[in-house]
């Protein structure tokens, strides 16, 4: 209720500051709605929007996979560690449009070298959350699953897995965000397609109308993801937390 | 130099370690168990007893394969399927009562299972999480949990400290009828000369640290209803070897 009210104060506030101003600045927001409906008609929407959002997925999906798999090792041994640590502080450091830019020049304008570019991006920021949470796997568990022989299988997915959770919902949730922000840029700078590519095009004919009808759809579809999709997620694994009011103290 | 080996033949447990020694950061090494020497029979139960911090925990560790530096040999019981309750619970917080014996003994039939949580009273725990558990419970699916594997072996390392006296003893006879009942090769860890006294039928008294075993004694009608005089008289020897070794000489 209060988030709706409080959406409801941004509208008004956008109504205002739309009449306020050249409506060639700042259109109100029935234009842009009337604008964003024409879009969905046409398809384009739809279109530019699925394609941002499969390159979003992919550039995703690599950067964790690989990241969780080099944190992994990285938490875990101290050789690995000390071995790739310089290239992970360089890559933390590399501005992503220098790796954007880097990616086109020598990959050519492709997709792949797009979403290279974007998941490169989001890799250090991976590796470093879940090299922490291998860090910080409990030793004594480890002690128990050796005296049980537990198997690798059950070890990943009864010790490791849930006590990375955690990391791997921190590095979700920041990695999103960061995700596709950056697929944005990588649009507007080399592809001829996609939510970015969109904006690029409303800014040179300074069409606003026509970049926020791109901008908000995508805002909120990330809200929606965020919302619906990783939040809840996260809510699972750590269901096993909650129990400790109910805690039964009678043996 | 070390040696961990299956005896072949009379399943016994055969611990002869000539020394163990900690390397901290800072200082020189720390020397926590020196030429400890102890047998137990096949069937029995042993029960370790030593001051704290003397180094009980240390050898539970050799012996369960947990850590291999050190200089000596032991020889575990035939196949050494190990059960082990350490001295905290050590469950797998993510994962219910019955989930966490499930994983540690994927090979045991459901209805066991079911009968080992029945004898253990933890029935109606089942599908609780460990946080909703208190110590002495926690402690009981700990048990559940190590006798779920049929271990050959079963280390227990101090399974009633930090309870109170009624839950001690509740848990002390679950222990004894489990031994007496299963025959399982059990080595009980314990700073509690009366515990040790109500559980084994050989008792191995440690030195402080370094340890060594001082002296191995039989208890004769191991847990049965010891008479009280037998345990008094037993308590008394034992005490007279530990006020032989601590004090100067
Ligand atoms: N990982 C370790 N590193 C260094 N010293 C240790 C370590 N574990 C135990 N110790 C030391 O070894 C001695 C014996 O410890 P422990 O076996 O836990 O004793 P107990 O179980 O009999 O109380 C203690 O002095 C303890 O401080
Ligand atoms: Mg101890």
């Amino acid at each position: 209720m209060i988030r709706f009210i409080s959406l409801a104060a941004l509208l008004l506030l956008w109504q205002i500051g739309a009449s306020l101003s050249d409506p060639r600045r700042l259109p109100g927001p029935t234009a842009v709605f009337e604008k964003i409906y024409e879009e969905a008609v046409s398809g384009g929407l739809f279109f530019n929007l699925t394609i941002t959002l499969a390159r979003v997925v992919a550039a995703f999906a690599l950067a964790m996979s690989f990241g969780s798999a080099i944190g992994y090792v990285m938490g875990r041994n101290k050789l690995a560690d000390r071995l790739l640590d310089p290239w992970l502080v360089t890559l933390l450091n590399l501005p992503a449009l220098v790796v954007i830019v880097l990616a086109y020049v020598w990959a050519g304008l492709t997709e792949v070298a797009a979403i290279g570019a974007v998941a490169l991006n989001k890799l250090p920021n991976a590796i470093v959350v879940v090299r922490e949470g291998a860090r910080a796997l409990d030793p004594h568990l480890e002690d128990m699953a050796h005296v049980f022989r537990f198997s690798p299988a059950a070890r990943f997915k009864h010790l490791v897995l849930p006590q990375l959770a955690p990391y791997l919902a921190a590095a979700t949730r920041s990695g999103l965000s960061l995700v596709w922000k950056i697929v944005l840029v990588v649009e507007l700078l080399g592809r001829s397609n996609g939510v970015g590519f969109e904006i690029n095009m409303a800014f040179q004919l300074f069409d606003m109308k026509l970049l926020l009808a791109y901008a908000l759809p995508f805002v909120a579809l990330m809200l929606g993801v965020e919302t619906f999709l990783v939040q809840p997620l996260e809510r699972h694994v750590s269901r096993w937390r909650r129990g400790v009011s109910r805690r039964l103290d009678r043996v | 130099m070390n040696d961990t080996s299956r005896a072949g033949g009379a399943a016994s447990l055969d611990v002869s370690i000539a020394s163990k020694d900690y390397y901290s950061a800072g200082g020189g090494p720390l020397r926590a168990l020196q030429d400890l020497r102890l047998t137990l029979p096949a069937g029995q139960a042993g029960a370790v007893v030593g001051p704290s911090g003397c180094g009980k925990t240390t050898l539970l560790r050799l012996i369960a394969g947990l850590d291999k530096d050190y200089i000596g040999t032991i020889v575990l019981p035939e196949h050494g399927r190990l059960g082990m309750v350490f001295q905290e619970p050590r469950l797998l917080p993510w994962r219910s009562v019955i989930d966490n014996i499930r994983i540690a003994a994927p090979h045991a039939r459901e209805d066991d299972i079911a009968a080992l949580l029945d004898e253990l009273g933890l029935a109606e725990h089942a599908s609780h999480f460990p946080r909703e558990l208190s110590l002495g419970l926690a402690r009981r699916v700990a048990l559940a949990r190590a006798l779920a594997v049929k271990p050959d072996l079963l280390l227990l390392d101090e399974p009633l400290v930090s309870l109170d006296a009624a839950l001690a003893k509740d848990l002390r006879e679950m222990i004894a009828r489990l031994i007496d009942e299963r025959r399982i090769t059990t080595l009980i860890v314990t700073h509690d000369l009366r515990e040790a006294i109500a559980l084994a039928d050989r008792i191995f008294l440690l030195s402080p640290r370094p340890a060594r075993v001082v002296a191995t004694l039989e208890v004769p009608a191991p847990r049965k209803q010891l008479e009280r005089e037998a345990a008094a008289k037993i308590e008394a020897q034992a005490r007279a070897i530990h006020q032989g070794i601590s004090s100067p000489r």
